[in-house]
């Protein structure tokens, strides 16, 4: 117990170690300064330009900056999508994988595009290694670039003054990948592979077990893809039992690696903000919030998972960690990960947009998987996606500004911006999506015949396969509970649609925002500003975070993963 | 003006204050009378449209009395019912109609006292016989019927027909019914005097008056609409406040609707009476019910204070403002400079110069002569009588710059340093260096050197000085706290002005100000974002007036001043500038609050409402109800009586506002989150718990 915490101190003391530095380092990237590896990917960046051709100087107002996200996003889903249609028809093939039905094809396109990473295919079978490398991994690279750009554009919109613009899409999407996910990437990679991570282009390899018979086992270019799926919190994992298998995560240093880099980006963004700001404690202040949310989580988790299900040790087992087993409720977990990992990496990938898993969210006690669950309720901004945690974290601040700021005295400003009707018509439109989205969904799931179908289990465990599954989608997430059958037409459909509200009609109104605010005049603080950069608004964050997620969430919560878990003490399973 | 003017108008004498009380007892009865019957004639859905949150809670209380009329029909036709829903629904309706009422009584409440004082406003305006000029000849019209640009005669014991400017003649007025101050003032042609205000009365001689309003536009008619509320639009934060209600209502509205399915799904479909009450619950009905009360109560308070603000945007601005600009005289000092000390020349005895200034200002009626008697007083110089044959008084003039009297053959002059040097100079005598340095070196110290002399002796130098107003020092600290920087603007020296500064505790002084100067200042702090407020009142301060982000302009001022400021002074007070940004403050802050408070609320109400809908069919949710409600039923009704009581007990609060305190914003955040936001979550598990007890109690809920 005390060797657990101790570890999961030790990770977040990590995490920070990481962040601070890489978050520095991509303040400097988008503000345009020399960093040290300007001097070999300058003339690639300059490259890109003259072939694209960019005008880096150009600065783009909120408008042609949503439109070019837009477009280009929508030029990615269509080609990724006839990729997906014809790959039967494509090369780089070996085991022979068909082309995808129009419904999966849509399903998983838009997964990829929004950085969900929703997998109603199967990993290693249904994809071809071009599809891997060529449509996923390069997408990996893109969904998660564009994250940025948008948390990139709204710090600019809090920080510039009565300006019309908030910068170049083309520019801050190429600084992205260049200068800050390739490099990462490369060296990560490197890492996995020597870790054991499989890395070929041949399909699959045969082995003899132990008993004498032949095993065949899928293999690919797993190690390349692995490296910018856990960076780009994306999640979609090159086999379909994801980060618990073996080939994806063979060691403890490459689940911690994993780990760490899931958080790395979303965390370190958090000091980016501050950095461009000028106040650093802007940022530190952001941080602690999402660490104080972080820690809640895993704590919870933690616990129940610990605790387990009090029925197996009524029954007799049991359940007490010792030198011969791990303890608490092992249903559904890697032997190697065990309680203390599983949990941590359950809350670390669903507390940022990943979707990664490394156990089955469905076999964790019903508490442990509301928590998750509630996580990406909560509007990913627990760490959140790489740049969709901080964009979404900043709207919560400027509610938290806007609710708690008028008892100053005040009109609300944030960072010396006043929030006006206009920005809180557009926060509060971002906010209601997402709860629109998830609530909406789910109640078609249990209300339509398609979507009862799809299910697993009765009772309150099936409504959180229901549940899980929209709220992953509209998170942008991508884990899922596992037992709802996801590759049906109904499912396919709706969670695609899904993803896209989840992502889009999230980022169109963060970017007006962006262009509201910058356009503001900043109002130059004193004694009688609403401080932001203290442990208070920590504090207020967290509230405000916790309210707005718990009173939209808490009935439906309360018939799942509450109900199931006082179902489960009470002595009767699902 | 005689005595018995000022008497006609003194309605109460002092020594009534038991007959006044029981009056306002009346008054406040009749008040509330009124709020009660105002309460159902809001219950009309046109007049809830401009809140849409407690429409929302209108047409659930709506729906669930429909319910109530459809079981009352079958209960009727079917003899016997197993589960009778009828008292149940009956107590949701009702207290659901109750929600909406006391919102609506809080609006009216804060709109009562505001017609009040309309009615008597408009008593005034009624009746007004204007003697209009034509040419040579006056005709008599209604008021009503004048127009911008006719010229009017008012004469002792009239009243001035409109808003306008004194072109001839010189009259003092009483202004009582508008700024409440029963003193007359003098009002003249021409100078920063000139304008008067319709409803006003002369008192004593004639005036020629200009008029500058158009009919029903008036001052008196901009400040009944104000009173009343009528021209009330909403301000920016109220508009930004009222689309997050409106926000959270849809997303509580989403989660109603859902849940249905959710419950449907797990076998325990929710009645739609239960339903609208979790609704009604959840959303925002505090701050919504209260939000248009605490706007009108701001200007209401505005009002006590004899402030009019033309708009409630100006009153919001004033919660804003970064820079005060104040006047030095009149606001930081008082009006006049005081003699505080005498400064003899060698060889001169302190006596002998207090004496010469004293006998150089007994006719002298100016503040400052009086303060050099009174000083002289402390060195045992008495008042005197001067017998009138041997006594010629000098009055003051631009031109000599010195006053005094030739007494018993001695010439004694007091004055501006040089003007008495020359005079001393030409009478033969000769000032010494010695007079020039003190002089210099009161100057260096802020204050104004006056000489004194007796023949062509020049016996040294009275010390004036600004006096700074007691408690102002004070008040600055406090405003800086808050993060108000206060900016003095003087017409003095930069030396004089630096010393009055430090003096008082202004952040920056403006010195040698002109209105340009001063346009410049608010120019440049509004060009850094800053919000800067100031007080003005001549038609050269007009252009800054309307400049500044809060303009609050002297009653006494002229016609341009008062229109290009955003609020008018009635008792013309430049230090009010201070109470008007703590309204303004006030006001924000009481809007924080109770939405931080009505938000957090729902935390309790859920662990009310959701264990009491699915504990019939999942007993294991109990465990969710952790305030021991007693049953589903009572549980629900706690819910909604208390959400509905919250609003009553929160009246006063958004009447009177929340307890304004002069701190730094940090200080201020952590009390007012304790108080609403911690104590939001708290008193709702509390206060539900004990409804619930007493429901039972009194057998109202199984």
């Amino acid at each position: 117990m005390a060797f657990d915490i101790a570890r999961l101190i030790g990770f977040v003391v990590l995490l920070t170690g990481i962040a601070v530095p890489l978050g520095l380092y991509m303040a400097r990237v988008y503000q345009g300064e020399k960093t040290w590896l300007t001097p070999v990917l300058a003339p690639v960046e300059r490259f890109v330009y003259r072939v694209g051709g960019v005008d880096p100087s150009g600065e783009m107002p909120w408008t042609v900056y949503a439109v070019s996200l837009l477009l280009f996003n929508f030029a990615c889903f269509t080609i990724l999508y006839a990729m997906l249609r014809f790959q039967g028809s494509l090369p780089l093939n070996p085991t022979g994988a068909v082309g995808m039905s129009p419904a999966l094809a849509f399903n998983t396109a838009v997964s990829f595009v929004t950085n969900t990473n929703w997998q109603a295919y199967a990993g290693e079978t249904g994809v071809s290694h071009l599809i891997q490398m060529a449509g996923f991994t390069w997408q990996n690279f893109i969904s998660a670039a564009t994250g940025i750009t948008v948390a990139i554009a709204l710090i600019r919109g809090l920080i510039r003054k009565e300006s019309r613009t908030v910068g170049n899409f083309w520019v801050d999407l190429t600084r992205t990948w260049l200068y800050v996910l390739l490099p990462i990437c490369l060296v990560l990679a490197v890492v996995f592979v020597s870790q054991g991570v499989v890395q070929t282009m041949a399909g699959s390899v045969s082995a003899t077990t132990v008993q004498g018979a032949t095993q065949t086992m899928s293999v690919g270019p797993v190690a390349s893809q692995e490296a910018v799926k856990v960076l780009g919190t994306n999640g979609g994992g090159f086999f379909n039992a994801n980060s618990a298998h073996p080939f994806e995560n063979p060691t403890p240093l490459t689940d911690l690696l994993q780990m760490l880099a899931i958080l790395a980006i979303p965390a370190g963004l958090t000091f980016t903000f501050g950095k461009m700001a000028g106040n650093l404690k802007q940022g530190v202040t952001v941080f602690a919030a999402m660490a104080i949310l972080f820690a809640l989580s895993v704590g919870v988790m933690y616990g129940f998972e610990t605790a387990g299900n009090p029925n197996l040790t009524k029954a007799g087992a049991d359940q007490v960690a010792s030198v011969t087993q791990a303890g608490g409720n092992m249903e559904g977990k890697e032997v190697r990960f065990g309680i203390t990992d599983s949990a941590l990496f359950g809350s670390v990938t669903t507390g940022a947009s990943c979707g990664a898993v490394n156990a089955s969210m469905s076999s964790m006690t019903p508490l442990a998987g509301g928590m998750a669950m509630l996580n990406i309720a909560l509007g990913e901004v627990v760490f959140g996606g790489a740049g969709a945690g901080l964009y979404g974290m900043l709207v919560f601040a400027i509610l938290a500004v806007f609710i708690a700021g008028l008892m100053v005295g005040r009109t609300p400003e944030f960072l010396g911006k006043k929030i006006g009707p206009k920005d809180i018509k557009l926060a509060m439109f971002a906010v209601l999506a997402l709860a629109a989205g998830i609530l909406g969904f789910a109640a078609l799931g249990v209300s339509t015949p398609a979507g009862m179908a799809g299910r697993l289990s009765v009772g309150p465990h099936g409504l959180s396969e229901i549940l899980y599954a929209f709220t992953s989608g509209v998170g942008n997430n991508g884990s899922a509970f596992a037992g709802l059958n996801a590759a049906s037409l109904f499912y396919t459909t709706t969670i695609g649609i899904a993803m896209l509200i989840g992502r889009y009609l999230f980022i169109v109104p963060v970017l007006a925002i962006a262009g509201s605010l910058a356009a503001k005049k900043q109002v130059p603080p004193s004694a009688g500003t609403f401080p932001t950069d203290t442990p208070m608004f920590s504090g207020l964050l967290v509230g405000v975070v916790v309210i707005v997620g718990a009173l939209t969430f808490f009935p439906v919560l309360a018939l799942g993963p509450v109900l199931e878990q006082l179902l489960m003490t009470a002595g009767k399973l699902f | 003006m005689s005595d018995a003017s000022i008497d006609m108008h003194v309605d109460t004498p002092p020594g009534t204050s038991a007959p006044r009380k029981r009056e306002a007892v009346a008054n406040s009865r009749a008040l509330i009378l009124q709020a009660v019957r105002e309460s159902f004639i809001k219950l009309n859905p046109m007049k809830l449209w401009h809140n849409p949150v407690m429409l929302v809670v209108e047409i659930g209380a709506a729906i669930v009395t429909f319910y109530v009329f459809a079981e009352l029909l079958v209960t009727v036709t079917r003899t016997f019912s197993s589960e009778n829903h009828l008292p149940f629904l009956i107590a949701i309706a009702f207290w659901l109609w109750f929600t909406v009422l006391f919102a609506n009584f809080a609006e009216a409440m804060a709109e009562g006292r505001g017609k009040a004082q309309a009615d008597t406003l408009r008593k005034m305006t009624t009746d007004t016989l204007a003697n209009l000029m034509k040419g040579e000849d006056i005709e008599q019209i209604p008021a009503a019927q004048l127009r911008r640009g006719d010229t009017v005669v008012v004469s002792a014991g009239e009243t001035i027909p409109g808003d306008g400017d004194v072109i001839n003649g010189i009259a003092s007025v009483d202004e009582s019914a508008i700024t409440g101050e029963s003193a007359p003032v003098i009002r003249e042609s021409g100078g920063d005097r000139s304008a008067v205000t319709g409803g006003t009365k002369v008192l004593s001689d004639r005036i020629i008056v200009q008029i500058t309003s158009e009919p029903g536009k008036t001052f008196l008619d901009r400040m009944i609409s104000l009173v009343e509320g009528a021209s009330r639009s909403k301000t920016p934060n109220e508009i930004a406040l009222d689309i997050l209600l409106v926000a959270l209502t849809m997303i509580f509205l989403l989660v109603t609707v859902t849940l249905e399915a959710f419950a449907v799904f797990s076998g325990n479909p929710v009645q739609v009476s239960v339903l609208i009450a979790l609704l009604v619950c959840l959303i925002p009905t505090t701050i919504g019910g209260l939000l248009s009360a605490i706007g009108i109560a701001g200007m209401d308070r505005l009002v006590q204070h004899n402030v009019l603000a033309m708009s409630g945007r100006a009153v919001e601005a004033a919660g804003d403002v970064n820079t005060l600009l104040l006047d030095k005289t009149g606001t930081i000092t008082l009006g006049n400079r005081q003699a505080a000390e005498f400064l003899p020349v060698t060889g001169v005895e302190v006596q002998e110069l207090a004496d010469a200034a004293q006998l150089a200002s007994i006719a002298d009626e100016t503040p400052e002569g009086r303060s050099i008697v009174v000083l002289a007083k402390q060195f045992g110089i008495r008042e005197r009588h001067l017998h009138a044959e041997d006594t010629t008084f000098i009055p003051f003039t631009a031109l000599t710059r010195m006053s005094g009297v030739d007494w018993q053959g001695h010439k004694i002059r007091k004055g501006a340093a040089d003007s008495v040097a020359a005079w001393v100079d030409s009478l033969g005598g000769h000032a010494s260096l010695e007079i020039e340095d003190l002089a210099r070196s009161v100057g260096e110290q802020g204050g104004t050197p006056l000489v004194v002399s007796i023949d062509d002796r020049a016996l040294g130098v009275v010390h004036l000085k600004d006096i700074v107003k007691g408690g102002i020092r004070e008040r600055f600290e406090q405003l800086r706290a808050m993060g108000i920087r206060t900016v003095m603007i003087t017409g003095d020296t930069p030396v004089t002005a630096a010393v009055i500064a430090r003096e008082a505790g202004v952040d920056d002084f403006l010195a040698q100000a002109t209105p340009e100067a001063k346009m410049e200042l608010i120019r440049k702090e509004q060009a850094q974002g800053k919000l800067v407020a100031m007080t003005g009142d001549g038609t050269n301060d007009a252009p800054a007036l309307a400049q500044a982000d809060v303009g609050v302009a002297m009653n006494t001022g002229t016609t341009a001043a008062k229109e290009a400021g955003n609020m008018v002074d009635l008792d013309s007070n430049p230090t009010k500038l201070i109470e008007i940004v703590e309204i303004g403050k006030q006001l924000l802050m009481t809007r924080g609050a109770l939405t931080t408070f009505s938000i957090a609320n729902d935390v309790a109400k859920y662990f009310a409402i959701i264990p009491a809908i699915f504990m019939v069919a999942y007993p294991e949710l109990r465990a969710l109800n952790i305030m021991g409600l007693n049953s589903p039923n009572s549980a629900i009704l706690s819910a909604v009586i208390f959400n509905a009581l919250v609003i009553v007990a929160l009246i006063p609060l958004s009447l009177k506002g929340v307890r304004y305190r002069p701190l730094g914003a940090g200080a201020v955040l952590r009390r007012n989150l304790l108080i609403y936001g911690l104590g939001g979550l708290v008193v709702p598990f509390v206060g539900i718990k004990l409804i619930d007890m007493a429901l039972v109690a009194l057998r109202l809920a199984a």
